[in-house]
């Protein structure tokens, strides 16, 4: 579904990814790690449509993907993902309001019922029915995120990009966190991609863990080569001598920078 | 003994202690009108409260013997006006501007360079060409108020704008939503308590415009009646204009942090 083809990344003389070449197939779930400034960020942001490859090709459905967001990717960041203006139910309704075309993005009658009473169905799935009129500066942050998924998935994303999406967060809460994300994924048949800088969570997460790091490294000019995906490891089958040998290799790195 | 950078005054003090220099001047002001009017009873210059007091009877309480009007009342209904009018006109005009300019760069590119520019223009500076251009009429008036502000309206909406967090503009464009919406559901709602911000900001220059102008070419108006009693040396009338002037301007402040606090409650550090 979706595929890359030698796609390059740089900033002026700066190689941010280089040489990256992957599929992934509908229904996948993709976790990047990867040390911060590798790179997997900006893979994320080419998926999402706000970055473009300086070359190669990143492909959707054998199509490149636009260069802008659009309604087939839901996204959910670490922060500021939810509109602060809007209560917890009208920030998931908004999704619907904005799935049709209308000139000013309101709902009125009849539509707007169907939106209410899908987007209270939907922050039931995430457990926010106690909190629909609450608006997201009362949420805690766990609880900010929840509606934030709530409202990519009310607007029926085929893919779900997620950056992020729990660092803020405690590690009890990311748990259920965890939980929850991946009973979305079943029930909406998503494919998902996650970056994240928790390894631990890259390893039991998801279908498919990718490492993002440089596999040539200049000391004199850092950033004259850049980072690709060094493993690509079917989550499931592995074991702990993979995953000290993944942290020791990232380990070094994230120090320093 | 506790350092003096971290010492806070309890309520009680806190209030006390911001009384205080009122009452101070109330009372430097007193003793010195007492001295003056002593000396000599017709001195003009710091008039008793009684003779202000009687002179505002007079203008408030009593019809004008050439026009049959409350003076002090129709005063402040005019130019409660041109302000209003004015200010209503630059918000309006600051808020489309703001918002396109900080929303779409195509257009920022455009208008931005002209706006810093037009910025820079001192409004008092224009008010001739406002005379010659709309005559010495109300129109002139409001236009000067409505020019003297929006710049600046317009300037903060702008950075306010640009201030959203691209993620949520990023977020609505995954949710499908045009162009339009955007601006009419996520950026206008959330410039709308920063727009009653930029009006409160922008009333001090409002006032200085109105005063301005009224003083220049009016026939009615508060700081027109000020200007005008100045030539009889009327302090007993000057003074309380003054006074109601604050008083209006600070009810008028009042009333807009309020009316964003419960309009927008959402927006949390604001209306304060």
């Amino acid at each position: 579904m979706i595929e890359a083809r030698n796609l390059w990344k740089r900033y002026g003389d700066n190689v941010v990814l280089e040489r990256i070449n992957m599929s992934v197939a509908e229904g996948e779930f993709v976790t990047m790690v990867g040390t911060s400034g590798c790179g997997k960020s900006t893979f994320l942001k080419m998926l999402l449509g706000t970055e473009t490859p300086t070359s190669g090709e990143l492909l959707l459905d054998g199509k490149p993907i636009p260069d802008e967001p659009g309604p087939d990717r839901g996204i959910v960041f670490q922060q500021y993902s939810v509109f602060p203006h809007m209560t917890v139910l009208e920030n998931v309704m908004t999704a619907k309001a904005f799935a049709r075309n209308g000139i000013t993005g309101y709902l009125f009658g009849g539509a707007k019922r169907q939106a209410r009473d899908e987007a209270k169905a939907m922050l039931d799935q995430v457990g926010l029915s106690q909190a629909l009129d609450k608006y997201p500066h009362e949420l805690s942050g766990g609880m900010k995120q929840r509606l934030a998924i709530a409202q990519a998935l009310l607007g029926k994303p085929r893919i779900l990009l997620l950056d992020e999406p729990f660092g803020a967060l405690d590690p009890g809460i990311r748990a259920d966190m965890h939980e929850l994300v991946l009973n979305l994924w079943h029930e909406h048949k998503l494919t998902v991609f996650m970056v994240t800088h928790d390894l631990k969570e890259g390893f039991y997460l998801g279908t498919r863990l990718w490492v993002f790091d440089k596999l040539r490294q200049d000391p004199q000019a850092p950033n004259a080569y850049g980072a690709s995906i060094t493993y690509d490891l079917p989550v499931g089958k592995l074991d702990r001598a993979t995953y000290e040998e993944i942290d020791d290799n990232l380990r070094p790195v994230a120090q320093l920078a | 003994m506790k350092r003096m950078i971290n010492k806070t005054p309890g309520s009680v003090l806190r209030m006390s202690l911001g009384l205080l220099p009122f009452v101070l001047l109330l009372l430097i002001y007193m003793a010195g009108s007492d001295a003056r009017l002593e000396l000599n009873p017709d001195d003009k210059l710091l008039p008793s409260f009684a003779q202000m007091g009687d002179a505002i009877h007079r203008m408030a309480f009593e019809p004008s013997k050439r026009t049959g009007e409350y003076l002090f009342w129709a005063d402040t209904g005019s130019s409660l006006n041109r302000l209003g009018l004015g200010v209503v006109i630059a918000a309006l005009i600051g808020l489309l501007l703001g918002m396109l300019t900080g929303a779409l760069p195509m257009i920022g590119a455009g208008v931005s360079p002209l706006l810093t520019v037009i910025s820079l223009v001192p409004p008092l500076a224009l008010l001739p060409i406002l005379f010659i251009v709309f005559g010495l009429g109300e129109l002139s008036k409001v236009v000067l108020i409505a020019i003297g502000i929006t710049p600046f309206i317009a300037r903060d909406i702008q950075r306010r704008t640009e201030e959203i967090p691209s993620e949520q503009l990023v977020k609505a464009q995954t949710l499908g939503a045009s162009t339009l919406q955007i601006l009419i559901r996520v950026v206008l709602p959330q410039l709308m308590p920063k727009l009653i911000d930029a009006v409160r900001l922008s009333l001090g220059a409002g006032w200085l415009f109105l005063i301005a102008a009224e003083a220049i070419a009016s026939t009615d108006g508060l700081g027109y009646r000020i200007f005008l009693v100045r030539r009889y040396l009327s302090m007993d009338v000057i003074l309380p204009y003054v006074a109601w002037i604050t008083l209006l301007a600070f009810l008028l402040d009042i009333a807009l942090a309020l009316l964003s606090r419960r309009l927008y409650p959402w927006n949390v550090q604001g209306g304060r």
